[in-house]
């Protein structure tokens, strides 16, 4: 099967024995139910140690699957009425970029997500999910006619990257990105950003600046894409899973650098197992956060939002390590006497 | 011309000769005389392309002379992610710091531009090619804080090939909110920010706080963009038209105020502080 993957080998193996044993059972007539109850509590076992020891770069895979659920799903599985806004009012319409109200748990929000598709006809519509200037532009205003109405903006992530092609540049897709950042970092309403499968670079911070950014399990948010980092400091293709090591992209790193707020579990084996599982998992999440969010005064909220990126950085001021805010190491550090 | 007799001259074992009394320029491949080279500020006299220079120059260059302050911020580089590819980042470090006897890539302080007290700051393209990591964005958002409070335009010169630094990983990405964001709040509070963008200026600096002055100037011919110039080449796979990404490519298109000359640069921007006061608060 095209779709499995490698280190998942000795679970569908289980899976198809405990099959076996069920149908035998059948058509035979012999109570094998103890045993085919000890094999599932085995496999279940045997999932869970894999998912917890899985790779960065087995991740990737797992946020890269052809079966994982999309922005489409979401859209979709967790919002009810969903109406599409189009155009950046400026110079074009990028269909990767959705955006458009929908009501969540009774209450309007604007979505705002990376289409990625998941056959080759949409993957080519949705550009493989890499926005052009203008779906950064979309973005920003109707995030702008989101916050006049006090409606809150929930932006889903998924993109390797911005597109990195010649019309992208004449159109100032640098300037794009820059001016949502910006934007974002003071738009009068609540913003919840979740990385649901690729946050590459600044394709995924042009609209990935909020009160709250959550990721799933086995999604990831980097810099540069593992290919890139490989290409550039090994100059060679082959070393992505080394890249994929060391540049700390896991949904994991980022909590553990104060970036990430909170990590969605996804079903046991990834996102891909249970779509509607995991659709569910995404809305309790989107709701509660939402729920504190609302709470809070239009001040509170901005003044918090941006001590959140104010904070993010690892650095020496005077000899003390300071880390997302805070002195972790009062020790002089060698390097500065 | 009198270069034009010069211009023939072709040493083709060397590139350029560092002390010489010659250099090749690498845009227009003339060999030029490096005096008159230092004269206009380190610009071709043959071709206008402006040749990188360090943070002294700069200073030298567009401040009022002695005005400049510097503010010690004693922020340093730790090595978050004990970052290890082909190199150590934190060797790395160690010898940019010896090569360009910086702390890291960005200098801050106070100066004056023709009579107008600001806040300055810029990049250092040769450390690091310039790249922003945590102390790069701290400082920067350190330096806009600063100026908004005490109400003080802020002026400063990006140069980074190098845009977000890898590795720091996606901290350095997260500096591009910090330093957006720092600017957002500068913004509300009526303050003016000047950008002048120097080559190159690229990815993740080009894509935050460099695209995002109220008034945006470039050096002639400087390389300015988001990706790169081969990974677009890869993704396109064709050759990129003459003078792509380039100040005159932005400016045909928009995203810049003015192309100006090193040489002319201190007394434009002199002019534009003279033109955008900062207003007293409501």
């Amino acid at each position: 099967m095209a779709d499995e993957l490698e280190f998942e080998g000795p679970i569908l193996k289980l899976q198809r024995k405990i099959e076996e044993l069920q149908s035998f059972a059948e058509s035979t007539e012999i109570d094998l139910s103890a045993q085919i109850e000890e094999l599932r509590h085995r496999c279940g076992e045997l999932q869970r140690e894999v998912v917890d020891r899985l790779s960065p770069w087995e991740r990737i895979q797992l946020a890269r699957h052809p079966q994982r659920p999309r922005f489409l799903d979401y859209l979709s599985q967790v919002f009810e009425e969903p109406l599409e806004l189009c155009g950046d009012y400026q110079s074009g319409e990028d269909p990767t970029m959705f955006t458009g109200f929908a009501k969540l748990a009774g209450r309007s929000v604007l979505v705002v997500g990376q289409r990625k598709g998941k056959n080759t006809k949409d993957r080519v519509l949705y550009n493989f999910g890499m926005s052009h200037p203008e779906g950064y532009r979309k973005a920003l205003q109707k995030m702008r006619l989101a916050a006049k109405f006090g409606i809150p903006v929930i932006t889903l992530i998924d993109t390797p990257g911005a597109y990195p092609g010649l019309e992208a540049e004449e159109r100032g897709q640098a300037h794009a990105i820059a001016r949502n950042i910006l934007e974002m970092a003071r738009l009068k309403t609540p913003i919840v950003c979740v990385v649901i499968g690729e946050g590459g670079s600044g394709g995924a911070l042009g609209i990935g600046v909020g009160d709250r950014v959550l990721m799933f399990e086995n999604s990831y948010y980097s810099v540069i894409s593992p290919e890139g980092c490989s290409t550039i400091l090994w100059k060679s293709g082959d070393f992505t899973e080394q890249a994929a090591e060391i540049l700390k992209l896991t949904a994991k790193d980022l909590q553990g650098f104060g970036i990430v707020d909170e990590i969605i579990e996804e079903p046991l084996g990834g996102a891909h197992k249970s779509i509607p599982e995991s659709s569910k998992l995404l809305r309790e999440a989107l709701i509660k956060h939402l729920d504190e969010l609302c709470e809070l005064d239009q001040e509170v909220l901005l003044e918090e939002r941006y001590q959140k990126v104010r904070r993010i950085g690892v650095f020496y001021e005077q000899g003390r390590l300071i880390a997302a805010g805070k002195v972790v190491e009062p020790a002089t550090s060698p390097e500065l006497s | 011309m009198a270069w034009d007799s010069f211009k023939r001259i072709r040493f083709r074992k060397k590139k350029e000769m560092p002390g010489g009394l010659w250099l090749r320029c690498p845009d227009c491949t003339a060999m030029v005389y490096r005096d008159a080279v230092t004269e206009l500020l380190q610009v071709c006299p043959e071709c206008n392309y402006h040749f990188e220079i360090s943070l002294d120059e700069r200073i030298a260059c567009l401040l009022d002379e002695e005005s400049f302050e510097e503010i010690e911020t004693g922020l340093s580089s730790a090595d978050p992610l004990e970052f290890v590819a082909v190199k150590r980042y934190a060797d790395r470090l160690v010898r940019a710091r010896e090569v360009t006897g910086l702390e890291d890539a960005i200098r801050i302080g106070y100066g004056t531009i023709e009579g107008h007290k600001v806040v300055f700051g810029a990049t250092a393209s040769n450390f690091l090619r310039g790249s922003m990591g945590s102390v790069v964005g701290e400082t920067f958002a350190r330096a806009v804080e600063l100026a908004t409070r005490e109400r003080l335009p802020f002026v400063f010169v990006s140069g980074s090939g190098g845009g977000a630094r890898m590795d720091e990983g996606v901290l350095s990405l997260m500096q591009m909110a910090k330093t957006s964001a720092a600017l957002a709040r500068m913004d509300d509070a009526g303050g003016l920010f000047i950008s002048i963008l120097t080559n190159p200026t690229m990815g993740g600096c080009m894509a935050s706080f460099a695209a995002l002055g109220d008034v945006t100037l470039a050096e002639p011919k400087a390389l300015l963009g988001f990706a790169g110039p081969t990974v677009i080449k890869n993704t396109i796979r064709a050759d990129l038209p003459e003078g792509f990404q380039r100040s005159e490519f932005l400016l045909a298109r928009g995203f810049l105020d003015m192309i100006v000359s090193r040489i002319e640069q201190k007394s434009t921007v002199g002019q534009l502080l003279d033109h955008c006061r900062i207003q007293a608060p409501a």
